[in-house]
């Protein structure tokens, strides 16, 4: 029930803060705080492409330079979040996005946290079942002299 | 006499010494031979020593500058300090291979020198299949990877070795990385030579945890300080980016971990004998698939060594053949063991076995993370990727919840716990980590950080709380608490200690989102201010080094007028490679660091110079890798557990003696 | 002995996934050394999408276009973008020059100086029918470029039929002629 709750909570949108590495003068940077943690934000959902792995907002490829700007542009134009992630997967494709969207393809890597769960608390369900009424906390005869012959070595 | 040739001889000379330790005492343990399978250690002990020369005919070429041998020649220059020289050795492909071999049959000489009370059959089995993995990376490095291959004409000096990975912190990072991977080789081989014999008993969980716990401790300590050289090299501020090549030494980390605990479980109780076994496996076949993975070129990551699908071919069949074969024979041998113990479902055991699934779904979701962007591109051709804020999202609810079990598994007593009685152990520790996470989320407002931060303190403090009723602290004399205090096993305290350092991490982890940063273009002589902190730089400089130009920016911090400290944030150009490299200053007083990078001036031949800097706040930073350096604590102290020395050599001779 | 051969099936699990994992790797090295299996591949989604709207200035010696020029084409054109600080640019030049006699080449000079196009054409001849500068790299954004050189076959009309992120082949432009006739 917890991890559902938690599940929840994470399912309503809770974000860490972003640090940005790869930006490397302040010019880059928009003079609106608020417009600028949109845009960090955003950088680091968002792939460089000739880099592996690292996030736009990380990385100092030419590349990456020039896709910060192109979201810095739009956020000063208007854009809303989800109009620039738009933007970004009909340029370049889901290949951007370092989160991928839930699609058919992306289903497996997506349901895998509560699929691995789902099995490993089956599995142990049906080994321990038949344990539940029978443990005591007394040790049986059989134990009682294993721990003799363990004592002894 | 070290010559690269008599070293390319030594190391041919080790493949055969670890074939032959492989087949003879495996097949003295067919034909029952007893003096067949007391070869098993000295050929180990041989293998070692022959590789011991060839590793030494490596790095004595590296300081004598032979540039005739074609690895030194592309990774190193007579300019380059020596420490770097001999380290450089492991920094390339061919030499690390050459590391991870030497390692491999290190282990195996020492799994031969402590394993004297093991009963024969077994042990030659171990050692065998030692031998038998360590012949498939000699193989390997004389096939595909010969470090000792010589050039015609030598040239007068060489290409020099990157930038980056000339500091000490990487000096030192792939020989203990690489300690943790191959010693979980050391469990496979039990795993694997209990599957042969057939017989998998609470002696078995006993051997085979201490290796476990040696080589978790030697990865957890690897792992730590790839992170913090990221963290002080980059000069990007980050400590972990879910790069395949931080994945593939997160997933054995992840499995291991599962296995230390569930090896428990077999020695106190003989259940999760099979479970046990697998993971056994799996964990060293995840850790043989990272160096596969990361050295064929099928997955991208930032620190991949040049990438040779040839190499991938070789290794791919190494892995079929060791990680494929064990897993065949777990397949066939693993029905026929039954588990005699039994355990409720709420017991010290029944909240390791949550714990292991908690770790393997997370093990699962880095694999799939990991393993996806390739196999959907060999699929369907689509591409596509999966990178932190995926795992981030993935991971940290999961994470959450062992946390929760960590707090909770350790005070519930072994086979059937109380629920009362945890209850009542609990109360406390539970109220005051509500009352943090509370008090947290007024001051993040997160609601991860602040569970996380909550839940790390109730580990803490149930820790504590357990401590205090072992050992009876005001319920009875002082002296009689410490004469507990000292009676305790080491068990215990390992336990403790390790998970107070998984919270410590975590806060570490949680302090450090709640970092600050600036990045300024200013003319010298200039203050900034940032987290409480003013920041003037005061003067930049250029200097000679050894093999680059140091230009050092000074920076005094203060804080209310009174000077906290200077920090010297440089960027160092090396000629050699037309390549720059960012020098990060840091100032830790353990609680934060205050972190400075001097960043690109492209306007500094103006009349008024400009300089880029970009200066970091990090509340908890070093935490992050103090807790993994306790938690190996935690590892090492269950070593030196008076149980675990049963049998070692200098015992066996006090009980001859008596 | 019927339980254990359904346990023994069961517990082969652990080895039927590492062995379709292990077929998988097999393939993907197999790939890449056939040269089908690129894991640094990025494929954007242009194939039969219009060309973006932009225009280049020219670049001596030769004139700029926009995009309804290129729209307004009879027949289909190739747009490579390139950079004279470009090496396998460099070694895509013969290639382009074969191909400037079946196709017509635009070219578009990625974040480049105007003199230093010009030189790098006079040194190694020029394939382009017309070229435009970017000395920014906005325009090449816009067409998702990931880097030089990069090729684009436009259709009359201006929708994109061809892309390739790589420098062309002899090999590759087989491709890029089947699909021209």
């Amino acid at each position: 029930m917890r991890y559902l709750t938690i599940l929840f909570l994470f399912c309503i949108g809770l974000s860490t803060p972003h640090l940005s590495f790869g930006i490397d003068s302040p010019d880059e940077m928009l003079k609106n705080t608020q417009q600028e943690q949109r845009a960090q934000h955003l950088g680091s959902q968002l792939r460089c492409l000739v880099c592996q792995n690292e996030s736009i907002e990380d990385s100092s490829a030419d590349l990456a330079k020039d896709l910060r700007k192109v979201v810095r542009q739009r956020i000063v134009a208007g854009d809303t979040d989800s109009q620039v992630m738009q933007w970004m997967v009909d340029h370049y494709g889901n290949f951007i996005r370092l989160k991928p969207p839930f699609t058919f393809t992306t289903a497996l890597l997506w349901f895998m946290p509560i699929l691995a769960l789902g099995i490993g608390c089956m599995i142990a369900f049906v080994t321990l079942r038949k344990n539940k009424n029978t443990v005591t906390t007394e040790l049986s005869k059989e134990e009682r002299q294993r721990l003799a012959k363990l004592m002894k070595e | 006499m070290l010559s690269p040739e008599f070293g390319h001889f030594t190391l041919a000379l080790a493949c055969c010494l670890a074939g032959a330790q492989c087949i003879i005492p495996l097949m003295g343990a067919k034909v029952k031979n007893n003096r067949l399978m007391a070869l098993a250690s000295p050929l180990a002990w041989g293998q070692f020593l022959a590789l011991a020369l060839a590793f030494a005919c490596l790095i004595t070429a590296a300081v004598t500058d032979d540039f005739s041998v074609l690895n030194i020649l592309q990774n190193s220059a007579a300019d380059k300090p020596l420490l770097y020289k001999i380290t450089g050795v492991w920094g390339n492909h061919e030499g690390s291979i050459l590391l991870w071999a030497f390692i491999l049959a290190l282990f195996g000489a020492i799994v031969s020198a402590y394993s004297h009370h093991l009963p024969l059959s077994l042990r030659a089995k171990v050692i065998a299949i030692m031998g038998g993995s360590a012949a498939g990376f000699e193989l390997f490095c004389l096939m595909t990877s010969n470090p000792f291959l010589r050039v015609s004409p030598a040239p007068l000096d060489g290409q020099g070795m990157n930038p980056l990975l000339q500091d000490p912190g990487l000096a030192f990072h792939p020989p203990i990385l690489y300690m943790g991977y191959v010693g979980f080789a050391v469990p496979f081989a039990f795993a694997v030579a209990a599957l042969l014999e057939g017989k998998v008993d609470a002696a078995w969980g006993r051997w085979v945890r201490p290796w476990t716990v040696l080589a978790w401790a030697l990865l957890t300590c690897g792992i730590a300080l790839g992170s913090w050289w990221s963290y002080y090299v980059l000069g990007w501020g980050g400590y972990w980016f879910w790069d395949p090549v931080e994945n593939a030494s997160l997933l054995p980390w992840l499995t291991g971990t599962a296995l230390l605990h569930s090896a428990l479980v077999v020695e106190k109780r003989e259940a999760l004998k099979i479970w046990t076994i697998l993971l056994a496996i799996g964990t060293f076949s995840l850790s043989l698939s990272g160096t596969f993975l990361v050295r064929s070129g099928i997955l991208n990551s930032v620190h991949a060594f040049a990438s040779d699908p040839a190499r991938g071919v070789f290794i791919l069949l190494l892995l079929g053949v060791i990680s494929g074969g064990a897993l065949l024979l777990f397949a066939w041998r693993a029905p026929t063991l039954t588990s005699t113990g039994i355990f409720t479902f709420f017991s010290r055991e029944g909240s390791i076995v949550l714990n292991n699934i908690l770790l393997c779904t997370m093990a699962a979701v880095v694999l799939t993370g990991t393993l996806y962007p390739p196999f959907v591109q060999l699929i369907n051709g689509q591409t596509l990727s999966v990178g932190k804020p995926f795992f981030d999202n993935a991971l940290i609810p999961i994470a959450l919840f062992l946390f929760l079990v960590m707090a909770i598994g350790p005070v519930i007593a072994f086979k059937k716990g109380n629920i009362q009685q945890t209850v009542k152990t609990l109360s406390i520790a539970a109220c005051l980590s509500i009352i943090s996470i509370v008090i947290a989320f007024i001051y993040l407002h997160q609601i991860f950080p602040s569970l996380a931060t909550g839940l790390s303190i109730w580990i803490i403090l149930s820790s504590c709380s357990d401590f205090i009723k072992h050992i009876a602290l005001f319920k009875t004399s002082l002296n009689n608490s410490m004469k507990r205090m000292v009676g305790l096993p080491q068990a215990f305290y390992a336990t403790n200690i390790a998970h107070i350092g998984v919270a410590i991490t975590v806060l570490g982890i949680v302090g450090m989102a709640a970092s600050q940063q600036k990045i300024v273009e200013v003319p010298i002589n200039t203050t900034i201010h940032l987290a409480g902190y003013d920041w003037t730089l005061t003067n930049i400089a250029d200097r000679q080094e050894a093999n680059f130009i140091a230009t050092e920016a000074v920076i005094r911090v203060s804080k209310n007028g009174k000077v906290i400290t200077w920090l010297f944030p440089a960027r160092h150009y090396f000629d050699r490679q037309k390549q720059v490299v960012t020098d990060v200053a840091i100032h830790t007083n353990f609680l934060s660091d205050l972190y400075a990078v001097l960043g690109d001036s492209k306007n500094s031949t103006q009349p008024t110079p400009l300089f880029v800097l970009r200066l970091h706040y990090n509340p908890l930073a070093p935490w992050i890798w103090l807790g993994g350096f306790i938690m190996a604590m935690g590892g090492f102290i269950t070593l030196t557990d008076r149980r675990f020395r049963i049998g070692t050599p200098a015992q066996r001779k006090k009980i001859k003696e008596a | 002995m019927k339980q254990i051969t359904r346990r023994r099936l069961l517990w082969s699990l652990p080895f039927a996934t590492a062995a379709v994992a292990g077929g998988g790797f097999f393939s993907m090295l197999s790939g890449l050394r056939k040269g089908n299996f690129d894991p640094r591949e990025i494929n954007i989604p242009v194939i039969n999408k219009p060309i973006p709207s932009f225009s280049v200035a020219s670049q001596p010696p030769s004139t700029g276009f926009n995009q309804q020029e290129l729209q307004q084409q009879t027949k289909p054109i190739l747009i490579n973008f390139f950079a004279s600080w470009c090496i396998p640019c460099l070694r895509e030049m013969g290639v382009l020059q074969q191909l400037s006699s079946h196709i017509g080449i635009w070219g578009i000079a990625y974040k480049d100086k105007p003199d230093a196009v010009s030189g790098f054409l006079q040194r190694n001849g020029n394939p382009y029918q017309r070229i435009g500068q970017d000395p920014e790299g906005n325009i090449s954004i816009d067409w998702g470029l990931s880097g030089v050189p990069e090729s684009f076959l436009v259709m009359p009309g201006g929708i994109i039929k061809w892309h390739y992120p790589k420098p062309l082949t002899v090999t590759s432009t087989q491709t890029l002629l089947s699909l021209l006739q």
